[in-house]
């Protein structure tokens, strides 16, 4: 599996859902060597605008040499991003980090807001290769995306602040009320939901994968911006950090303080 | 064509380094482009102890720039020997190792354990705007910036290149301290003091509150710092600040300087500092240059 460089081009991109777009992009050799939980980093085409957005898989296509990124216009940057059409270039480079761990046995996949699109590529990959039956609790504060692709791969399973879909509350609320067990939890989202699976799986001795998200320089572990506090000291930092770009972003909640 | 040049006995094969910090020890990277390319790779800060570093939030981009406080997280010098030394031995490059420290003693430590290493250079980090204490304590003052120096170089065996921070009233008193001193080169700048606020939530970006400024914002002022201190020593000057392109690198060797390091631009385009190297010499071909030292403080 290498990293590269390329300039891929756009093949279509729509929003689906308010601020929040899908840009389907031709990156033949990326898709090649990508896998569930892995990202790439994207770069404007402003010079001015220096540092890449790291944008998680949301589907890999090794056939047809295609990536979906589902993103979330919040800056200059991405809204550059957003106005991408069929045939124009973007520049890329990936795919960067661990990705998740397929395990076999019953799959819990928890998704937050933003952090829901790495769990559809995840729950293919599950249902395909390693698990017995995979469940997806997504949680939104209200408007709803990427649910329906989920479903094709497995059952979900709502939980959203307003209450309109699922749950009132959090994703664990759903986890919960609906009586969702399993072997092992992958999860991705804002850093207060994946502290309160972390402690649910540590209580539960369960297995837990967690999706980290820290401001990115490089990408590729160099720069040392993006870390994590380990509860162990690190054998390539040498200190109880964790690079989130190359050592994660997915991480065993066992060894990560959040 | 000749692009090679000879800093202090130590002659690279072009004028192009990396800036510390922004390119580890160069592992990473090379699987992405060819060391050997390089005229030396410069390490990131390393102590005579492992450093934690800073809280995140440590980055923030800026408008045609970034703001960092890593806080020089390090592995410490016994991982670095052991580890990082080995890899870039494996290239056809200098290796210039930056070295950071908290007193006196920690600098000559790391020095001292370098000694019989297969290094070429060593930069001395004397101007970190992100740690409390060492860094730029020591880079504020050109009295404590003299001491530092005679103390390094007293232990050192190879040649020391002093980097110098942007953060001072007169770079030239820095720099002719640091020469006064017996330092075999300066290096500069490194990054300016800034700081950035979100307005939304009506809190600082970054969890150090300031952090250093680098990228092509503060080119400008590194080439009038470049100039003026290449004009006040004889030693040589490796000048960075915003280097994106060969022309960008062109500008500093016309201020003065010997050499150039590429820093935040890797950030943008990992082959930034390759493609520099391939634009110095497309410039020099268009202009008929023969020697790139004939540039070297030509305005």
């Amino acid at each position: 599996m290498s990293t590269t460089r390329i300039r891929a081009t756009v093949i279509h991109q729509e929003p689906i859902g308010t601020g929040i777009y899908s840009m389907q992009v031709s990156a033949p050799e990326i898709a090649r060597a990508a896998k569930a939980g892995q990202f790439v980093n994207l770069y404007s085409q402003d010079a001015s605008r220096m540092l890449p957005r790291p944008i998680s898989l949301c589907e890999i296509d090794r056939d047809a040499g295609t990536l979906r990124l589902v993103y979330r216009k919040a800056g200059k940057g991405t809204e550059e991003f957003s106005k991408l059409r069929a045939e124009n270039p973007i520049d890329m480079m990936g795919p960067l980090g661990n990705g998740f761990t397929l395990r076999p046995g019953k799959a819990i996949l928890i998704g937050g807001g933003i952090g829901i699109p790495p769990m559809l590529q995840l729950a293919k990959e599950l249902s395909e290769q390693s698990a017995d039956e995979v469940q997806l609790i997504l949680g939104y504060r209200d408007e709803v995306f990427l649910d329906e692709d989920c479903s094709r791969y497995g059952t979900v399973y709502y939980a959203s602040e307003d209450g309109a879909h699922g749950v009132r509350g959090t994703v664990l609320d759903a986890l919960r009320e609906y009586k969702i067990t399993g072997d092992t939890v992958y999860a991705c989202g804002p850093t207060p939901m994946l502290r309160a699976i972390q402690t649910y799986a540590l209580e539960q001795g369960l297995e837990a994968q967690l999706s980290l998200e820290e401001r990115m320089a490089c990408g590729v572990g160099a720069c040392l911006a993006c870390v994590c506090e380990s509860r162990e000291t690190d054998g390539h930092t040498n200190v109880k950090n964790k690079r989130i770009c190359k050592d994660g972003p997915v991480f065993d909640a066992r060894e990560v303080e959040l | 064509m000749n692009t090679s040049v000879t800093i202090a006995g130590v002659t690279w094969k072009n004028p192009v380094t990396v800036a510390s910090g922004t390119f580890g020890s160069g592992a990473e990277y090379s699987e992405l482009l060819d060391l050997n390319q390089l005229g030396a790779v410069t390490t990131k800060g390393v102590a005579s102890v492992p450093w934690q570093g800073n809280p995140t939030p440590r980055i923030a981009e800026t408008a045609s720039g970034m703001l960092n406080a890593v806080g020089l997280q390090n592995p410490g010098i016994d991982l670095f020997i052991k580890r990082d030394i080995p890899f870039l031995n494996q290239y056809d490059t200098k290796k210039i190792v930056n070295i950071c420290g908290r007193s006196e003693a920690d600098y000559v430590e790391v020095v001292e354990r370098l000694r019989e290493e297969p290094v070429d250079m060593l930069e001395i980090n004397v101007s970190c705007p992100n740690v409390k204490e060492g860094g730029i304590a020591f880079g504020q003052d050109p009295k404590a910036l003299y001491a530092i120096t005679k103390a390094v170089k007293a232990a050192a065996k190879q040649p020391v290149i002093m980097k110098l921070s942007p953060n001072v009233t007169d770079i030239t008193e820095m720099a002719k301290a640091a020469e006064d001193a017996g330092a075999d080169a300066i290096s500069l700048i490194n990054t300016l003091t800034g700081m950035k606020i979100d307005v939304h939530k009506r809190a600082f970006v970054l969890a150090n509150r300031t952090g250093g400024l680098s990228g092509p914002a503060i080119k400008p002022v590194a080439v009038r710092m470049v100039y003026q201190a290449a004009h006040a020593v004889r030693i040589p000057v490796i000048g960075m600040g915003g280097i994106v392109t060969g022309e960008d690198a062109i500008e500093f060797i016309m201020a003065g300087a010997a050499a150039v390091s590429i820093g935040t631009a890797t950030f943008r385009d990992p082959m930034a500092s390759i493609k520099v190297v391939q634009e110095i010499e497309a410039y020099m071909e268009r202009y008929g240059i023969e020697d790139i030292n004939e540039l070297r403080g030509c305005v």
